[in-house]
C-alpha cells in the first residue's frame, strides 16, 4: 500500500471507528469489539510505517490548500511516529480498561464515550502526523473540542464547571497566543511547513524571538506550563479512563509533542540559546510548584494530575536546554511518562471501581486486597521518580546528562529536587497500601479487564527500561 | 440571452413580486419565490464566471449609453456579493414554506412572498448597479420590503422593531441621498465610474468631504456600524425566522458592499484620505463594535437577540479590515461577507426550526435546554455554526480571522491582533452558553413537540451549516474571489 | 452679505433638515416622528432642485434663441425620491395604525412601558 493510503488510513480508522461505534449503539459487545478492532488496526498501520521512517523515509499526504500557500498536509517523521505509536498502542490497552470501568461502574452514555474516545485518538494521530503548523493547529483544536464531551461525561454541575475551565483555558491559550504566533511565523518565514533546521533561523532574534517563543510555549496550553495548567486538575471530573488515556497520554502528549516539534522544526536546534534562556526557569518553576501541590493533595486523581503537570514540564525543560542529550531525554520522557502515568491512573480507577475510594488517606491496607493493582502502581511510581527498573530512569538519565552538558545548574537542581518530591508523594501511597492496617475491607481486585490493562502498561514501563531501542532510535534521528 | 444576464438578475424577482400578488395564493407565492431565488443564483454564478473571464461587464439599461443612462456594472467584487446574496436566498426560500406557515396567518402568505421577492430584487439591484441614484432606489426598495417582512413577525414587538428600523433606515437613506446630491453638484454625473474620474479634477474639496461624511453615516446606519446599530437587535429578534436568517445574512452585507464601492472606487481619486483619519476612525468604531457587542451578547437572555448582537460584532470585523486597509485585511473583510453570511444564516435557520417545534414566540437560553436530546441534528448544527462564529480552524470563520490577523501584523498593529483574538474568546463565552444549555441543560422548559424540525426546514438549515465547514476547507471561491476583489479595490489609483 | 442671502435655498434646506431630525428624535409620538421624517426628506428635495435652476436658464425644452437650459435631471431624481418618500410614509402610517391596534397607544414611552409590563 502506498504511503498516502497508509497515512489516510491512520486518520480514517479512528474516525470511521467512531462512526461504527455510534451505529452499534444497541449491541454493546459488538460496539466494544469495534472499538478494540479499530485500535488494533490503527496500531498495526502505524507500526508498519515505522521501519521506513527509521530509515529516513518521510511518508507524506497532501489534502489541498486551505488558504493560499497553506495546505492541510500530513508528514510522518520520527517524533510523530513515536507519538502515534504511543497513542494507538495505548488506545487498545485503555479500550480494554474502559470496558471494565464503564461496566463496573454502570456508567451512562457509553456509546457517546467510546465514539468520542475514538475521535479523540483521531485528533491525537492528526497532531502526530501533521506536516505543518496549520494542520497541527487544526487537529489540536479538534482534539480540544472532541474531548469536551468526554470531560463533561457525567453531565452534572461539577462536570459542567470542570468542562468550562477545561475549554476556557485551552481555547484561551490557543486562540490568544498560539494563533498569533502562527501568523507571525507565517509573516516572517513565508511558510508554516515543519522544516528540519527550522523556519525562523535568522529572521528574528533577541527579545522578539523570546516573545515569539513565549507565545508558542503558553499558546500550546496542553503542555500545562504554569499558569495555563489549571485545566488539567479541572479535567479530573472526567471518568478515569478519560483521565488515563487523554490526560496522561493523548491530550497532554499532544501538548509537549507540539512544543518539541516547534523547537526542533520551527525554531531549529541551532536557533540561538538567548531566546530560550527564560523557558527553563518557567518550566523549572512549574515542576517544583506542581510537585508541592501534589504533595499536599489528598484526592488521588488530583495528586496524579499535578504530578502530570510537573512531569510535562520535564519535557519542556529538557527541550529548552537545546542540547542533543537533553533532547533525547525529552523525547524518551514523552514515552516513559506515558506508560508510567497511564498505569497510575488505571490503578486509581481500579481502586475507585473496586473499593470506591478516592482519597489517599483512605488507602490504608487496600494494597493487600488489591495486590496486582498496587504492584502496578508501585512500578508507575518508580517510573515517575526515575528509579530502575522503570522507564523513567532512562529518560531522567538523559535529561540529567543534558543538563550537565549545558552546565545548567538550575535545571540540574530542579530535576534532583523534584525526584525527591516525587518520592515524597508517591512512596507513602505504596507504603500505606501494603504496610498499614486498613479498616475491615471486603472488596477484592478490580474487574479482570482493568487489571489486565494496568498490568500490561506496568510491564511496558519495565520493558522500556530494558529495551529502549525504538524510542532511542527515533529520538536520535531527530538530531 | 446571455448579454441580458445583468438585467435579468434584477428583473426576475422584480416581476415575480406583482405576479405573486396577482395570483394571490400562498402556495404559488412560495413556489414562485423559490424558483426565482434559484434562477437568481444561476444568473449570479453565470455572471461570476463571465467576470472571471473578461474582468468587468458593463450593461447599459435600455441601451442608453453611460454615463447618461443607468449602467449595470459587474466586476470581481459585485460578482462575489451577487453570488452570496443569491446563494442565501436559494437556501432560505425553500425553507420558508413550513417556517412561514407556522408564524404568519394564512391569508398573508402571498404578501410575504411578494415582499421577499422585492427585497431580493432590491438587494441584487444595489449590488449590480453602477449608478449612484439607482443605488438609492434599490436601497429603498429592499429596505421598505424588509420593514414589511419584519413587521410580519409573530409578536407585537415586531411592529415596534420595524417602525424603529423604518425611522433609522430612512434617515440613513436620506443621508446617503444628500451625499449623492453633493457629489452630483460637484461632478455633474451620477455614474459611479464617471464620478470617480471627475472627482480627480475637483479643486474645492469641502463639498466632497461633506458628501463622504453623509454617505458614511448613511450607509453606516444601514450596515449597523457601531454606534448606529440600535435598530438591529430588535429587528433580528422579532422578525419571522426565515426573515432573520435572510436579512442577517444579506442586508448589512450589501450596505457594506456599497460602502466599499464608495471608498475605494468613487472617492479614491480625490486627494482626501491623506489628511483624513478615516483609517483610525474605522478601526476605533470596529473595535468598539467587536468588544462591546460581543460583551452584550454574553449577557443577553433571548437567543435571537444574542445572535443579533453577535452580528453587530461580526460587522465590526468586516469594517476592521476596511480600516486597516491592506490587501490581507481587505481580503479578510470581503471573505467575511460570505463567511458570516453563511454562518449567521445557518444559525437563524436552525433556530427557526427550534422555534417551530417549541411553539413559543420568544426563545430564551433556558428554552434550548436539552436540545441535544430532542433535536440532535439541529443542536449539532448550532455547535458547528457556533464554532464558525468563534473561528475554530476547519470552519469558515477561521479563514476570516487568519486574514485579519495577518493583515494587522503586516502593519505592526500588535494590539489589534490581541483585540481580534480576545473578541473571539468572548464569542466562545456566548456560543458556549448555547451549547451548554443544549447538551448539559436539565431540560427544564421542555416543549410539547419533540423530534427534529420538518425536512423542508432541516435540509436547508443543515445545508447552510455544511457550507460553514465547506468554506473552511475549500476556499478557492471564497478567498480567491475575495482576494481578486480586494486587489481590484486597492488597485484604484493609490 | 449678499453671498449669504443669495444662497437662501441652502439655508432653508439646512433648516428643514435639522428641524426634521429634531422632531424625529425629540418627539415621542410616533405620528410626529413620521412628520419629522417627512420634513427631513423634503429638505433633500430642495437640496437637489434649487441648484438645478441655472441663472438665466430657461425651461429644458428646445427653443430658438436660448443657449442655457435649466437642468431637468434633479427634477427626475426628486420625483423618484418623492415616490420613495410617499411609500415610506404610507408604510410608516400603516405600521402606526397596527401599533395602535396592538398597544392602544402611539406614544413611544407608553409602548415601552406596556412591553416592559408584559415581560
Amino acid at each position: 500500500m502506498s504511503y498516502e493510503t497508509l497515512l489516510a488510513l491512520c486518520l480514517a480508522i479512528p474516525a470511521g471507528g467512531a462512526a461504527l461505534v455510534a451505529l452499534c449503539h444497541r449491541w454493546p459487545n459488538l460496539r466494544e469489539a469495534v472499538s478494540l478492532a479499530s485500535a488494533a488496526a490503527l496500531f498495526l498501520v502505524v507500526l508498519s510505517l515505522s521501519d521506513d521512517v527509521l530509515q529516513g523515509a518521510r511518508p507524506a499526504l497532501r489534502f489541498g490548500e486551505m488558504l493560499p500557500g497553506l495546505a492541510i498536509a500530513l508528514e510522518l517523521e520520527p517524533l510523530g511516529l513515536l507519538f502515534a505509536l504511543i497513542a494507538s498502542g495505548l488506545w487498545f490497552v485503555s479500550g480494554v480498561y474502559s470496558i471494565g470501568y464503564m461496566r463496573g461502574n454502570d456508567e451512562a452514555h457509553q456509546t457517546r464515550f467510546f465514539a468520542c474516545f475514538a475521535l479523540a485518538i483521531a485528533g491525537a494521530v492528526g497532531v502526530a502526523l501533521a506536516g505543518n503548523l496549520l494542520t497541527l493547529y487544526l487537529f489540536y483544536e479538534a482534539l480540544t473540542l472532541v474531548t469536551y464531551p468526554l470531560v463533561t461525561h457525567h453531565g452534572d454541575a461539577e462536570a459542567r464547571r470542570g468542562g468550562r475551565t477545561y475549554l476556557a483555558l485551552l481555547l484561551l491559550s490557543s486562540m490568544l497566543f498560539l494563533l498569533p504566533a502562527m501568523a507571525i511565523t507565517w509573516w516572517l518565514g513565508g511558510t508554516l511547513d515543519f522544516t528540519p533546521g527550522g523556519i525562523l533561523g535568522g529572521k528574528i532574534s533577541g527579545g522578539a524571538a523570546a516573545g515569539l517563543l513565549a507565545l508558542y510555549a503558553f499558546g500550546i496550553g496542553k503542555a500545562a506550563l504554569m499558569p495555563i495548567h489549571r485545566w488539567l486538575p479541572a479535567a479530573m471530573v472526567a471518568p478515569t479512563p478519560v483521565s488515563a488515556l487523554l490526560h496522561a497520554v493523548a491530550v497532554v502528549k499532544a501538548g509537549v509533542f507540539s512544543i518539541v516539534k516547534v523547537v526542533v522544526y520551527v525554531f531549529g536546534l541551532d536557533f540561538g540559546a538567548e531566546a530560550f534562556a527564560w523557558l527553563p526557569w518557567v518550566a523549572g518553576f512549574t515542576i517544583v510548584a506542581a510537585s508541592i501541590v501534589a504533595l499536599r493533595a489528598d484526592n488521588l486523581k488530583r495528586r496524579l494530575a499535578y504530578s502530570t503537570v510537573s512531569q510535562l514540564s520535564y519535557v519542556v525543560l529538557a527541550a529548552a536546554l537545546l542540547t542533543p542529550l537533553s533532547l533525547v531525554g525529552a523525547v524518551l520522557h514523552i514515552a516513559a511518562h506515558a506508560f508510567g502515568k497511564i498505569t497510575l491512573f488505571f490503578a486509581a480507577g481500579a481502586v475507585y471501581t473496586a473499593a470506591h475510594k478516592t482519597e489517599v488517606s483512605q488507602l490504608d491496607g487496600v494494597g493487600r486486597r488489591m495486590p496486582w493493582t498496587f504492584a502496578a502502581f508501585g512500578i508507575g511510581a518508580l517510573s515517575m521518580i526515575g528509579l530502575p527498573p522503570a522507564a523513567g530512569f532512562v529518560s531522567k538519565w538523559y535529561m540529567i546528562s543534558g543538563a550537565l552538558a549545558a552546565e545548567h545548574w538550575m535545571a540540574l537542581g530542579v530535576i534532583v529536587a523534584s525526584t525527591l518530591l516525587n518520592a515524597g508523594y508517591f512512596l507513602p501511597i505504596v507504603y500505606r497500601a501494603f504496610f498499614k492496617e486498613g479498616n475491615a475491607e471486603t472488596h477484592g481486585e478490580a474487574p479482570l479487564s482493568m487489571v489486565a490493562a494496568l498490568v500490561t502498561t506496568a510491564a511496558l514501563t519495565i520493558v522500556m527500561f530494558f529495551w529502549a531501542d525504538l524510542p532511542l532510535a527515533l529520538a536520535r534521528s531527530l538530531l | 440571452m446571455l448579454e441580458q444576464l445583468p438585467a435579468l438578475q434584477v428583473v426576475l424577482p422584480l416581476l415575480a413580486a406583482p405576479l405573486i400578488v396577482l395570483v394571490g395564493r400562498g402556495g404559488f407565492g412560495w413556489a414562485a419565490a423559490t424558483a426565482v431565488s434559484w434562477a437568481c443564483l444561476a444568473v449570479a454564478i453565470g455572471l461570476a464566471l463571465r467576470v472571471a473571464e473578461v474582468g468587468v461587464i458593463s450593461y447599459a439599461l435600455g441601451s442608453w449609453p453611460p454615463p447618461w443612462g443607468i449602467e449595470y456594472r459587474v466586476d470581481a467584487l459585485s460578482a462575489f456579493v451577487l453570488v452570496l446574496v443569491s446563494l442565501v436566498a436559494a437556501i432560505a426560500a425553500p425553507y420558508a414554506r413550513r417556517s412561514v406557515a407556522a408564524e404568519i396567518e394564512r391569508d398573508r402568505h402571498y404578501l410575504f412572498y411578494a415582499m421577499y421577492c422585492l427585497c431580493l430584487a432590491g438587494l441584487l439591484g444595489m449590488v449590480i448597479t453602477g449608478d449612484a441614484f439607482n443605488l438609492f432606489v434599490f436601497l429603498e426598495i429592499s429596505s421598505l420590503a424588509t420593514y414589511v417582512l419584519i413587521a410580519l413577525g409573530p409578536q407585537r414587538k415586531a411592529l415596534v422593531a420595524s417602525f424603529q428600523y423604518l425611522l433609522l433606515g430612512t434617515v440613513g437613506a436620506t443621508f446617503y441621498v444628500i451625499g449623492v446630491g453633493l457629489l452630483y453638484l460637484k461632478t455633474g454625473t451620477l455614474n459611479l465610474a464617471d464620478m470617480a474620474e471627475r472627482l480627480r479634477a475637483v479643486e474645492e474639496l469641502r463639498p466632497v468631504l461633506a458628501a463622504l461624511a453623509f454617505i458614511t453615516v448613511g450607509l453606516g446606519l444601514k450596515l449597523a456600524l457601531f454606534p448606529l446599530h440600535a435598530w438591529l437587535p430588535n429587528a433580528y429578534a422579532y422578525s419571522p425566522s426565515m426573515v432573520s436568517a435572510f436579512v442577517a445574512a444579506t442586508g448589512t452585507k450589501v450596505s457594506i458592499y456599497a460602502l466599499l464601492r464608495y471608498y475605494f472606487t468613487v472617492f479614491d481619486p480625490a486627494p482626501l484620505f491623506e489628511t483624513l483619519p478615516t483609517r483610525e476612525l474605522f478601526i476605533a468604531l470596529s473595535v468598539a463594535a467587536m468588544v462591546i457587542a460581543s460583551l452584550v451578547a454574553v449577557f443577553e437572555r433571548d437567543v435571537k437577540r444574542l445572535f443579533a448582537y453577535s452580528s453587530v460584532a461580526q460587522v465590526g470585523y468586516i469594517t476592521l479590515g476596511l480600516g486597516v486597509d491592506n490587501l490581507d485585511s481587505l481580503t479578510g473583510s470581503i471573505v467575511h461577507l460570505l463567511n458570516h453570511g453563511v454562518t449567521k444564516g445557518a444559525i437563524f435557520l436552525l433556530l427557526g426550526g427550534v422555534a417551530l417545534k417549541s411553539g413559543a414566540v420568544s426563545m430564551s437560553i433556558g428554552s434550548l435546554s436539552g436540545l441535544g436530546r430532542r433535536m440532535p441534528l439541529t443542536a449539532f448544527g448550532l455547535v458547528i455554526a457556533g464554532l464558525s462564529l468563534i473561528g475554530i480552524p476547519g470552519t469558515a470563520g477561521f479563514i476570516t480571522k487568519w486574514y485579519l490577523i495577518v493583515g494587522a501584523i503586516e502593519f505592526g498593529l500588535w494590539w489589534l491582533v490581541a483585540v481580534i483574538v480576545a473578541t473571539s474568546l468572548i464569542a466562545v463565552a456566548y456560543v458556549w452558553r448555547v451549547v451548554e444549555a443544549a447538551y448539559l441543560g436539565e431540560g427544564g422548559e421542555a416543549p410539547a413537540k419533540t423530534g427534529e424540525a420538518p425536512l423542508g426546514m432541516l435540509v436547508p438549515a443543515l445545508a447552510m451549516t455544511a457550507l460553514c465547514v465547506y468554506f473552511g476547507f475549500d476556499t478557492s471561491f471564497s478567498v480567491g474571489g475575495a482576494r481578486e476583489a480586494a486587489e481590484l479595490l486597492l488597485r484604484g489609483t493609490r | 452679505m449678499t453671498e449669504v442671502a443669495a444662497h437662501y435655498s441652502y439655508w432653508i434646506t439646512i433648516f428643514l433638515m435639522v428641524a426634521g431630525m429634531y422632531i424625529l428624535i425629540a418627539r415621542g409620538n410616533l405620528m410626529k416622528k413620521l412628520i419629522g421624517l417627512a420634513t427631513l426628506q423634503t429638505s433633500v428635495y430642495l437640496l437637489y432642485i434649487a441648484p438645478g435652476k441655472l441663472i438665466g436658464g430657461t425651461a429644458p425644452i428646445y427653443a430658438e434663441g436660448f443657449t442655457t437650459y435649466s437642468n431637468p435631471l434633479p427634477h427626475v431624481l426628486i420625483l423618484t425620491a418623492i415616490v420613495v418618500g410617499v411609500a415610506t410614509l404610507a408604510l410608516g402610517l400603516a405600521i402606526v395604525v397596527r401599533i395602535r391596534e396592538a398597544y392602544g397607544s402611539i406614544e413611544e414611552d407608553e409602548i415601552l412601558e406596556r412591553d416592559r409590563a408584559a415581560d
